[in-house]
């Protein structure tokens, strides 16, 4: 009996496998045939698009904090247009290799993220020119748009946003300090060493967690990193226009001093952060932290819990740091696949005037993003916005994203965590140097990469 | 075919042969086949998206060899593959041994080791670089701090995962040892030693022969335990500030060039991937050829 039962078990494993099998070339066969009709102006998209009525949309979310919003929102379009909208989002870090998967299938994206110089050069020649389109009549502001070097609108910002540290000043003010004390990097660090000395009494750290995992590292090697690409840009007297060959390095000096002051006075040994697991938004929302590294589309995570939540900008000891701002800019800017139907180009600019000038959609989009730049859109009630506009009105210089023009963005990042990652273990000048050269040279390393032939 | 009346059931399943094998061809042609030949193709071509392929030559295969990451890459595969190798195979038999000795509980023992062999390699990698690290962060250091870490503790992982699935073949093989054999040895005074090498080991070559080729071809197509658990992490940062990521194998580096770089790399990595199969189907029949010749007929 025992046998019978086991034999029919396999035969019902073969029989799945091969069915299954058999589903799987199904699909892979289709696939494959409609790549090879695709070469000859995607015919076979046209007729999906003419049986599903007006073309549909497929976008590739680079955001995953954006996923949920988006996802509802597409749903409700569906709903109320009976166009089919599919969103898929990345996983965080891999947007790249994401996007050049989905690009080779038939049914490739048509509204995907080109977000800077580096992704203009890749992926420019697949996105379609947008000038004169509706969305782009619907822009207040092209400050934020990009253009290839034939002057194609490659593709368009849908948000900005800005990134700093976000401080919880009721704590501040329990420890027996005010922000008027902050306003440069002596300020802070009497301020960060000061709570971090009495974390024991007061009940929480300074900084929170800077983990060196996926999830967390760009706010270092990223976000920043900016800083010392600011400061070379500023000197310089001129906004890069492209990614520079090389870097001098000559601020490094002052990323190393916010990098340790947030390392060494944080709720987290650094020896601890390099496989990651501590969660600092959570460390900053249950009140353990007063600081926290991270950007402006965290206020809708924090508010909540901490109202009061208000953010300052990198002061890393470069002298007249008082005048400082917020790092403002954008990598959300929306791109159009050239290669795709008509009917489904026509149905994703659509879809894209709808969620910024509908005042339900624009609302959602505007509470997870922040600031839309659209005539028609929502205002923002972002506080950390409005703190970057605040400085802005008070004089203070914009740091904008020169971190947009990093080359090879995920293998210089990559470089550096690692190098960081030896750095917190053992915080010796000689690891340091590695840090360095991570930073400085690997710039001029991958930028020769970037261009090679 | 069709001239005799009276078909014997072989002819009639000659008949119907599309039907049977038909599924599986297209299945394999499409899946294995037609990417296979495409892949080698694309190795010959400059491209972004496969359907804009231009082609340009061995130019790729030039890069791939001079590119230091990748033959650093192929040392530090070659030195797992040998050393995983041996010791998942030296385990694996001992644990057969050992569980084909009619110890109480034997069959509990052989579902709990081959049970890792069911945990996806992802899942694994993770697990165990919080195990690692749990133990590590004591001493102030982690997993992607060092070199020999990442190297013997992807060694550990896969033992755990491996050694469960050769005991099985294994098991298999030394319950199909004829007892008279032994038992003539035992007569003639063999030592157990004796008996091992001379009777037990010729015995389940064709064991062997299956193990240790899935364990060097597994060795070298390494790739989710190896993303997971270190992800080529530390890596040596040149004075130039180029990275050589030392615990990257081949498959990953064949990965990351594919995805991490510039335009052109795409087919650069396609040559990677040419030469990489060559190189596992080579040694995988090498090896094959090896072990045939030591088993014996029973």
């Amino acid at each position: 009996m025992k046998k019978k039962l086991l034999s029919a078990l396999l035969c019902a494993a073969m029989t799945m496998s091969i069915v299954t099998g058999c589903g799987k070339t199904a699909a892979t066969g289709s696939g494959a045939a409609a790549d090879a009709g695709s070469a000859d102006a995607g015919s076979t998209d046209k007729a999906d698009s003419a049986k599903a009525g007006d073309g549909s949309v497929y976008w590739l979310n680079f955001k995953p904090e954006l996923d949920e919003t988006i996802q509802d929102l597409g749903k409700k379009y569906t709903e109320k247009t009976g166009v089919p909208v599919k969103i898929v989002t990345a996983a965080s870090g891999t947007y790249n290799q994401t996007l050049q998967s989905e690009m080779d299938k038939s049914d490739a994206p048509t509204l995907f993220v080109i977000g800077n110089a580096a992704g203009v050069k890749d992926w420019g020649e697949y996105a379609m020119d947008l000038t004169g389109t509706r969305i782009a009549n619907e822009l207040s502001s092209d400050a934020y748009n990009l253009y290839d070097s034939d002057g194609k609108l490659v593709s368009i910002g849908y948000c900005y946003e800005c990134y700093g540290i976000i401080v919880n000043p009721d704590l501040i003010e329990k420890a027996g300090h005010s922000m008027d004390e902050i306003k440069n990097f002596d300020g802070l660090k009497t301020v960060a060493e000061d709570i971090h000395n009495n974390a024991g009494s007061l009940g929480f750290d300074a900084f929170s967690s800077s983990d060196m995992d996926d999830s967390s590292s760009w706010r270092f090697t990223g976000h920043l990193a900016n800083l010392e690409y600011f400061y070379e840009e500023k000197e310089a007297g001129a906004k890069w226009e492209e990614c520079p060959a090389s870097l001098t390095g000559a601020y490094m000096d002052n990323y190393k001093k916010l990098y340790d002051l947030i390392i060494n006075n944080s709720l987290t040994d650094p020896k601890d952060l390099a496989n990651g697991g501590h969660d600092a938004e959570a460390e900053f929302k249950e009140g353990k932290a007063a600081f926290f590294v991270n950007g402006s589309w965290e206020y809708a995570a924090v508010s909540g819990d901490v109202p009061n939540a208000t953010m300052i900008p990198y002061y890393c000891g470069v002298s007249g740091e008082e005048k400082a701002g917020l790092n403002c800019g954008t990598e959300n800017c929306w791109a159009v696949n050239a290669n795709a139907s008509e009917a489904d180009q026509q149905a994703t600019i659509d879809f894209m005037v709808w969620l910024v000038s509908d005042p339900d959609a624009s609302m959602a989009m505007v509470e997870q993003l922040g600031i839309m730049p659209y005539k028609n859109a929502v205002e923002s009630s972002n506080g950390f916005l409005n703190d970057a506009a605040k400085y802005d009105a008070d004089g203070c210089y914009v740091m904008d994203w020169a971190t947009n023009y990093q080359p090879n963005v995920d293998d210089y990042r990559a470089a550096l965590v690692s190098a960081l990652n030896q750095y917190n273990a053992d915080q010796s000048d000689a690891n340091w140097g590695l840090v360095k050269n991570a930073f400085v040279d690997g710039w001029a390393t991958q930028y020769e990469l970037a261009n090679a032939d | 075919m069709n001239r005799k009346r009276s078909k014997t059931p072989k002819e009639s399943i000659k008949k119907h042969f599309l039907l049977f094998m038909g599924p599986v061809l297209a299945a394999f042609s499409i899946g294995f086949i037609w990417p296979f030949v495409q892949g080698i193709y694309l190795s010959f071509c400059k491209f972004r998206l496969i359907k804009d392929a231009k082609f340009i030559g061995v130019s790729n295969y030039g890069k791939a060899l001079s590119d230091a990451s990748f033959m650093h890459s192929f040392q530090y595969t070659a030195v797992f593959a040998l050393v995983s190798l041996v010791l998942i195979n030296v385990l694996a038999f001992t644990v057969a041994a050992i569980l084909t000795q009619n110890i109480k509980g034997s069959n509990l023992f052989r579902t709990v080791f081959f049970m890792p062999n069911l945990i996806g390699g992802i899942v694994l990698g993770y697990i165990w670089a919080m195990i690692f690290d749990g133990i590590l962060s004591r001493y102030s250091t982690s997993i992607l701090l060092e070199t020999k870490y990442g190297f013997w503790g992807l060694i550990i992982l896969m033992i755990w995962q491996q050694v469960g699935y050769m005991m099985i073949i294994y098991i298999a093989g030394l319950q199909a040892v004829p007892d008279d054999m032994i038992e003539a040895a035992s007569i003639d005074g063999a030592s157990r030693m004796q008996t091992l090498f001379m009777i037990t080991i010729p015995n389940v070559m064709p064991s062997i022969t299956i193990c240790t080729f899935l364990s060097l071809t597994n060795g070298f197509k390494l790739f989710d335990q190896n993303l997971a658990l270190t992800g080529g992490q530390p890596f040596i940062i040149q004075p130039d500030g180029s990275a050589i990521k030392t615990t990257e194998m081949l498959a990953l580096n064949i990965f990351n060039t594919f995805y991490g770089s510039n335009k052109a790399a795409t087919g650069v990595a396609q040559a990677k991937a040419v030469l990489f199969f060559i190189l596992v189907a080579g040694l995988g029949l090498f090896q094959l050829a090896c072990t045939r010749k030591r088993e014996v007929q029973q």
